[in-house]
């Protein structure tokens, strides 16, 4: 093994890797400590390269133009379609995973056929179904939506976490006289634990980071999620753009997806290779 | 049929039934609306009258639809190939255990967790012509002179839009090369060693063909992320210069939420279903055929 990893010399390796590394980080670090300039600052010409002056003005002309409001319904909508997707595919996975029942096969056959096509193309027939529904510009409509988007990926995980537990230990629990749910809450839920988390995480993110979907679903500026509020600023009706507001805004939608996956890069990574392992 | 081990596995059926309830209404039905509507005159603002295949007749004489699969294709084999090089550099160098190789990999992984929104509106400030660090640095180190407006050209409002997609998702491209790499037996590279095999040779004998069904699930992935890209144009080129930058998904937002017609914007999503079928099939199938001979 030595002459493979010795082929580049040690200090070539790191100089370019962190290199490398650095021009993958730093464009966000970068917009972080600018967002701490002051308005003229951001938006001035030629562009200064660090805050000449500290200054909470961008944040506060972000709260002034009402868009925390947008940011808590980015909370909202990530939060809700979390929890929706995360108990639907526990119990979903639990069910394809350990029970045999009538059509299951078929079943999780059309669950699996929705990972094919793509939810971009069915925007306009679902725009009129959650129209229908009277879903439209509603934080429900868009949970409802994001969850749908979450579960194909989710139950395939979390079925095949149920699947990699041994039948053993469920039926101890059931021998012991516990119920069905007694047993998935007390006994299985610990064990699938990692596969919960990996579900939760991509729920989050899909909320989090969507555009399209809560472009056209939403049309009232105090429904608007985050990253739809800031397109909405960034094309102005007629005013000014302001740079500040903006770019502070995408500090709000870039950093809790930074700093929830340095937290729990662990289950992020497992889920995005688990199904290339075993596929 | 009703003992207490038949009544648990029908228990089953309750614990999968809200999930596929929701998959059958909010997209199965969906997909099924979308056909039924692609036949209609179906306007936003709510009539609807039966046309028959008019749609698809107007959508098979329209050169924005022409236009927009033609550059929609063209990004994605651009940032197809850029991602598959780019991934596999990446992936080489980290698929070792070496001191510091996780730092590297968690940073090459970071933006992935990004919105494309939330990059577009970053890159946005960083290309900007009056405030922008980019076109301000390459004014001072004289490689431009004057204004650098990046997206009133084609040639550059793509590259820069291809830089951006490539740093966002080269991460994920390389998480799954690596796994695939980490994957494969060590006897294969020892053998080869032995036999005194350069590191091309060994990179093309054994590593490219054992990657055979990883690089297909990631030409996959790629292919169809690339051909549903909305967001970076949607935000960064509006679409321009002269409408030169509309992938598909953009002409079907325009047709049915600008334009109105819902009905037309459902043939084109008809039409991008059986174009991405078509694709991920031929993929799979030309991947698959190689690999048994």
């Amino acid at each position: 093994m030595t002459r493979r990893t010795a082929w580049l010399p040690a200090i070539a390796f790191y100089a370019i890797g962190g290199l490398l590394a650095l021009l993958f980080v730093a464009p966000v670090g970068w917009l972080v400590l600018a967002s701490f300039k002051s308005g003229t600052e951001f938006a001035q010409t030629p562009p200064t390269y660090l805050p000449q002056t500290w200054s909470l003005e961008n944040y506060r002309r972000l709260v002034e133009a009402g868009l925390f409001r947008n940011v808590l319904n980015s909370v909202v909508a990530a939060a809700g379609t979390v929890v929706a997707a995360t108990v639907l595919c526990v119990l979903a996975g639990y069910g394809f995973a350990r029970f045999r029942f009538r059509f299951r096969g078929v079943l999780f056959l059309v669950v699996l056929s929705t990972l094919m096509i793509p939810f971009q193309s069915i925007v306009p027939s679902l725009y009129v179904i959650l129209d229908t529904l009277h879903l439209t510009n509603s934080l429900a409509g868009l949970i409802l939506v994001y969850t749908v988007f979450a579960l194909p990926f989710g139950i395939f995980t979390m079925r095949a976490a149920f699947a990699a537990v041994p039948a053993a230990i469920e039926e101890a629990a059931i021998m012991d006289g516990a119920g069905t749910l007694t047993t998935l809450r007390r006994v299985l839920l610990p064990v699938v634990s990692p596969g919960v988390a990996t579900v939760a995480l991509y729920a989050f993110f899909t909320a989090w980071n969507e555009f399209l979907a809560a472009l056209i679903f939403t049309t009232r500026q105090e429904q608007y999620t985050l990253p739809v509020v800031l397109a909405n600023l960034q094309t102005g009706a007629g005013g000014l753009l302001n740079w500040g507001v903006l770019e502070t805004g995408a500090v709000f939608a870039a950093v809790p997806c930074v700093l929830i996956f340095l937290i729990l890069q662990r289950y992020y990574v497992a889920g995005l290779t688990g199904g290339a392992v075993k596929g | 049929m009703s003992g207490p081990r038949a009544r648990r596995q029908r228990a089953g059926l309750l614990f999968v039934a809200p999930a596929v309830l929701l998959v059958l209404g909010m997209f199965v039905l969906p997909v099924i609306v979308t056909a039924v509507m692609s036949f209609y005159d179906w306007s936003l603002l709510g009539q609807r009258t039966f046309v028959g295949l008019a749609n698809y007749d107007r959508l098979l004489g329209d050169t924005s639809w022409w236009h927009s699969l033609g550059f929609t294709t063209l990004y994605t084999a651009i940032v197809t190939a850029a991602l598959l090089v780019v991934g596999f550099a990446l992936a080489t160098a980290v698929r070792h255990r070496r001191r510091g190789v996780g730092l590297l990999r968690t940073a090459f992984v970071l933006p992935v967790v990004i919105g494309f929104a939330t990059a577009s509106y970053l890159t946005l400030w960083l290309m900007d012509d009056r405030i922008g660090v980019v076109p301000d640095l390459l004014r001072r180190l004289g490689v431009v002179d004057g204004s650098v407006s990046v997206f009133s050209h084609f040639p550059s409002a793509l590259t820069v839009v291809v830089v951006l997609v490539v740093w966002k998702t080269v991460g994920l491209t390389m998480l799954l090369l690596m796994s695939g790499m980490q994957a494969i037996s060590k006897d294969f590279y020892e053998a080869a060693q032995v036999d005194g095999a350069s590191r091309a040779r060994t990179f093309f004998s054994i590593t490219l063909p054992l990657l055979r069904p990883t690089v297909a699930m990631v030409l996959v992935l790629t292919v169809i992320g690339s051909y549903l890209a909305f967001d970076q144009f949607f935000i960064l080129t509006q679409g321009g210069p002269d409408n030169s930058t509309i992938p598909v998904v953009y002409l079907i937002y325009r047709a049915g939420f600008i334009d109105f017609n819902l009905g037309y914007s459902a043939a084109m999503s008809i039409g991008l279903m059986v174009i991405l079928l078509i694709l991920t099939t031929v993929q799979l199938v030309v991947l698959r055929s190689r690999e048994d001979q």
